[in-house]
């Protein structure tokens, strides 16, 4: 099953951490249920205890603001299921933005079948939220406001400090889909002021199918499922020991010099910006380069499309992704592009590498020597 | 559980596919300085695909192709297999050859791959037609050959007509449940709609 490939594809999925896959390993044979009194159980409990204070720890909230559940999904679908609780009790709308993940997306356009009223705001070319057209949008009806952190396709990091700083001003709940910002940006949950906070562990090096919702006290809470005590009877359900003590271990290795890894991503980025620039005529670079993902490159190559020059990547054993439609299956190119303005042609063309942990500069260096070719044979059936 | 060798597929798609789409055949290089005796361009860059393709023709068949294309990897696999299939062939069987045919012989497209096939004889059809009236012949084909109505699913406008006419299908729905039509982007339901009243007419349903 190991394959021998340059992955830069890490804002789909990171492999885990071999300090990770370790520490699971021990921690698969405690099997006790964590809810349970006695010695099997008091163990399992531990795990999820010290998991828990070294999510906190990484995320500058306290230790019981952490909801342990299945991921960033889940936490942003029941952040709006709160937003949609307040609103059936005493009215009012939410704010987010286009360039959501689709677990906001989708779930915006589920809750307007229902008569939620959601407006959104829109982006820059840069791929950033205009910030004076949300602050239009945010009235003294508003609820919730929802902004992420960082974007997965463009890279751009949104200012979420002033969105949150708006949303305060007129009473309403501020949310951030934090996902792709884990370990590539310095959060601090508690001096931020967010209400609410998105992530997953599998973004970070830990396993996937486990995550939280980070809730500041006194924030209101529902439940999205019922059955269970756990989490305060706002996430149900045994807890799932071992991926979660996998999501502590990778929260403290993403806390260790995480300025240091932020520096390394950005200068393989910027190596792979400038080779690309350097080595290929007429490319553009999608998204804000001044705020951007430390790991994430977004580049358009006219006259090329995006999933022919991805098959030709994974032929080559390089692993990333295209905000193509033809990749998708849904016949439109990435929202995410297109929200930015961009030329459809551009949208179609786009390449996303996404740099990680386990990346070198030699992958950098691999991926320059195989992408020229690749681009000028493409070029040359091209009837563009 | 199964092996897992199994579940995990050398590539995504076929390997005539991958052999296709890797060595594509005919491509229309500059340096070859090819003089199409025929012409045809087509294609929606919204889909993210367009096509041109130039034939020479003798003696009523087609001698040589080469064709041009901005597309994902089943455009260029399906023009390349279409290129070798109508060499050699008459006008008419060219003009006759569908999608489904090209699809066949690649061993499959995924499914929602299949509209990424229908650029390569559209272009050729649309060749054929420009040779005809560039030469001053009358072009007995036109209108005479299938139109494909829903591109995901490879459905025409005669298909249609055999259904409204054999009682098959009245209606929208009943159309789409039959044969899929409409059901990937959706974009053909208002002409698939007004087809199905045109032939409910032509026949007094």
């Amino acid at each position: 099953m190991k394959s021998d490939t340059v992955y830069m594809d890490n804002n789909a999925t990171t492999c885990m951490a071999p300090e990770v896959i370790d520490g699971m390993h021990e921690a698969e044979k405690i099997y006790g249920n964590a809810s349970s009194m006695h010695q099997r159980g008091r163990e399992a409990a531990a795990l999820v205890g010290l998991s828990r204070e070294s999510v906190a720890r990484l995320l500058g909230c306290d230790a019981d603001e952490v909801i342990f559940n299945s991921g960033a999904t889940e936490s942003n679908n029941a952040v709006f299921n709160i937003a949609r609780h307040l609103i059936a009790l005493k009215g009012g709308k939410i704010v987010t933005t286009t360039i959501e993940h689709p677990a906001i997306i989708e779930t915006v356009k589920y809750l307007r079948t229902e008569g939620v009223r959601v407006d959104l705001a829109e982006v820059d070319p840069e791929g950033i939220v205009k910030i004076d057209q949300l602050e239009k949008l945010v009235d003294d009806d508003t609820v919730l406001v929802s902004v992420m952190m960082g974007n997965n396709e463009s890279g751009a990091i949104q200012n979420v400090m002033e969105a949150c700083r708006i949303a305060h001003s007129h009473g309403a709940l501020f949310h951030t889909d934090a996902t792709q910002a884990i370990g590539k940006m310095n959060i601090d949950f508690n001096k931020s002021a967010f209400d609410y906070m998105s992530l997953s562990a599998h973004k970070f090096y830990g396993p996937k199918g486990v995550g939280c919702l980070i809730v500041k006290k006194g924030a209101p809470l529902f439940p999205l499922m019922h059955g269970g005590h756990q989490e305060n009877g706002i996430r149900p359900g045994t807890y799932n020991t071992q991926a979660i003590y996998g999501m502590g271990i990778a929260a403290d290795l993403a806390a260790r010099n995480l300025d240091d890894e932020i520096q390394r991503l950005w200068e393989m980025r910027e190596a792979l910006r400038k080779g690309i620039e350097e080595r290929i005529e007429d490319v553009v670079i999608n998204g804000s380069q001044e705020h951007c993902l430390p790991g994430t490159l977004n580049v358009s190559f006219p006259r090329a499309e995006g999933e022919s020059i991805l098959l030709m990547l994974d032929l080559k054993g390089v692993e990333v992704s295209t905000g193509s439609a033809c990749a998708t299956g849904s016949l439109e190119p990435s929202y995410v592009l297109m929200a930015t303005g961009m030329d459809v042609e551009l949208a179609h063309g786009s390449i996303r590498f996404s740099l990680g942990r386990y990346n070198t500069m030699e992958d950098v260096q691999y991926v320059l020597d195989v992408l020229p070719p690749i681009i000028r044979n493409l070029r040359e059936m091209s009837t563009r | 559980m199964s092996d897992f060798k199994s579940f995990m597929t050398d590539w995504v798609y076929t390997d005539t596919v991958k052999d296709h789409f890797i060595n594509p055949r005919n491509i229309w290089r500059k340096e070859d300085e090819f003089e199409p005796d025929g012409f045809g361009e087509v294609g929606s860059l919204a889909c993210g695909d367009q096509m041109r393709v130039g034939i020479k023709v003798a003696d009523g068949k087609i001698s040589d192709i080469r064709w041009l294309t901005y597309g994902c990897a089943s455009a260029i696999a399906s023009t390349s297999m279409m290129s070798e299939m109508v060499k050699g062939m008459t006008l008419a069987e060219a003009y006759a050859i569908t999608p489904a045919m090209i699809t066949n012989k690649l061993g499959g497209l995924p499914e929602h791959k299949f509209h990424c096939s229908v650029l390569g004889d559209k272009a050729l059809r649309a060749a054929i037609d420009d040779y005809l009236e560039s030469t001053g012949q009358e072009n007995p084909f036109k209108g005479h050959v299938a139109k494909i109505v829903c591109e995901c699913k490879g459905v025409n406008d005669q298909q249609i007509e055999e259904l409204v006419k054999t009682d098959k299908v009245a209606n929208l729905q009943q159309l789409m449940e039959l044969t899929g039509l409409g059901t990937g982007c959706g974009k053909c339901k208002a002409e698939a709609e007004r087809l199905i009243a045109e032939f409910r007419h032509l026949y007094g349903k």
